[in-house]
């Protein structure tokens, strides 16, 4: 089993899609919350998704594929 | 011996001892060194300081190491320089250069990296590694080669092959990676977890953000200890800019200087501003956007001390500017023609928001204001290749006479 800590940003349209629900059901993908802030117009939150490396990797696609921005949480590592 | 006490998370307060972890396990947030405050009150003085090498190990009491050798290679104590040509284009009496260019590996990275390599040492890495288009890169590898360690340099596969050479000089392992920014850095993110490397900007991160903090002290001591009234400094990650601060305020907690009244400005390039975009949408997040910019140097756009550097712009009554391509150019030039300094783009993005920031009236004339000049610009000369226009004559005298109007 695999951990991959993400943070996951939703534009104003996927504000009310309940896509953490989907992307654990969807998938074998263990989805822990550790912070966010959601507000009518934007909102982000830093989750830990646990599971087979597959299953995390076609679900994040599977998010990505639905508009939401998914970054690694240290933030960018290629620096300049 | 060294006064660092142990990691502290920035959100929620989780204390960790001195290892090298990333985040927070409990929040997922930054974690960052704590110091004894007190017993390094007690032993610290501006004689004692003063008395150390002319490099940023000087201030090796403020830094998180213990009683090893460090891993220098000559960085720090880079001149402070008075720009009066510059200040008069922008209106500025008291303005000042720190001139980071000239680093070991001519950038500011130099200092953070000295820290991170050291602390890999001391941890027991055999190996260094980082994901870099440049700056951070041929840091890296410097002083892997300077500690006898093996480094690893991850870049994208499409950054130009002449950009490396200041890197690959160095011989580390070099590693181009097929795919876009986002992919590397997903591809790092995982490399970290999976070997047991110092990876400089992920688990050996809260290290290697304290030598940036040296930029703070040297700015301090340079001006007979005392901090600017303004100070005017690219971001990035974010880092550098919170570690300049937070160098300034440990100097006024330590009473080597008097409490700290800075105004901290950020600058980036347009085409990657999340930070400037959050100030000045008065968010309290930052979003991450994707970078389109030639600034590649400070082309971040999820930086990950960005909130914090955030909320130091506007605590402090500073500011954030950005700086379009074309601006950042104009910026380039400016300060080579005004005060002899080839900088990098990024500071060309730093001289541009400085004079947006002069022309509205943020920073006045009569304030002490320091700009932060980051890296060096012939790495990536080929941005301003257009100044290259010489005069063609024949080898005689009636020719150049003639193609340059000059009478002897």
């Amino acid at each position: 089993m695999a951990k991959r800590q993400v943070m996951f940003t939703f534009p104003r349209e996927m504000i009310k899609e309940p896509i953490i629900y989907h992307l654990s059901h969807k998938f074998e993908v263990v989805t822990n919350i550790r912070r966010a802030d959601v507000s009518e117009d934007r909102g982000w939150v830093v989750l830990e998704l646990e599971g087979a490396d597959k299953e995390i990797e076609a679900g994040v696609a599977w998010v990505k594929e639905k508009g939401v921005r998914v970054d690694p949480i240290v933030g960018d590592v290629v620096e300049g | 011996m060294s006064y660092a006490t142990g990691l502290r998370c920035r959100k929620c307060g989780q204390e960790y001892p001195l290892q090298p972890i990333r985040v927070c396990d409990f929040c997922l947030s930054p974690v960052e060194v704590n110091y004894d405050y007190k017993a390094m009150a007690d032993m610290l003085s501006r004689q004692k300081i003063a008395e150390g090498p002319f490099t940023m190990w000087r201030y090796r009491d403020l830094l998180p190491v213990a009683g090893g050798e460090e891993i220098d290679i000559g960085t720090g104590f880079t001149p402070l320089l008075k720009a009066d040509n510059l200040g008069r284009e922008l209106g500025l009496d008291e303005l000042y250069i720190k001139n980071d260019c000239l680093n070991p590996t001519y950038s500011f990275k130099d200092r953070a990296v000295s820290v991170a390599v050291t602390k890999a040492r001391e941890f027991g890495f055999d190996t260094v590694a980082c994901a870099s288009t440049g700056n951070l890169a041929a840091s890296v590898a410097a002083h892997a080669a300077k500690a006898n360690m093996k480094a690893y340099v991850f870049v994208p596969a499409n950054v130009e092959p002449g950009k490396l050479v200041g890197v690959a000089v160095y011989k580390p392992n070099l590693v181009t990676v097929e795919g876009s920014y986002d992919d590397v850095n997903r591809l790092c993110a995982e490399l970290a977890q999976r070997y047991n490397w110092g990876f400089i900007n992920i688990n050996l991160r809260p290290y290697y953000a304290e030598g940036s903090k040296t930029l703070g002290f040297e700015v301090a001591e340079q001006l007979g200890w005392r901090a600017p009234d303004c100070v005017v400094a690219p971001a990035a990650s974010g880092l550098l800019f919170t570690r300049i601060w937070k160098g300034l305020q440990e100097l006024s907690m330590l009473r080597l200087i008097e409490p700290v009244n800075t105004h901290m400005y950020l600058t980036q390039a347009t085409g990657s501003s999340p930070i400037v975009h959050a100030f000045e949408a008065g968010s309290l997040h930052v979003h991450p956007m994707t970078p389109n910019t030639l600034v590649t140097s400070i082309a971040i756009g999820n930086p990950a001390d960005g909130y914090d550097a955030l909320m130091i712009a506007r605590q402090s009554g500073g500011g954030a500017s950005s700086a379009t391509d074309e601006e950042a150019i104009g910026g380039m030039k400016l300060l080579a023609q005004t005060e002899g300094i080839f900088a990098e783009a990024a500071g060309g993005v730093v001289i541009a928001g400085l004079k947006k920031l002069a022309a509205d009236g943020a920073i006045k004339r009569d304030r002490l204001t320091v700009a932060c000049i980051t890296g060096a610009g012939p790495r990536t000369q080929e941005v301003v290749s257009d100044v290259v226009r010489p005069f063609h004559v024949q080898p005689n005298l009636e020719s150049f006479r003639e193609v340059l109007g000059v009478e002897v």
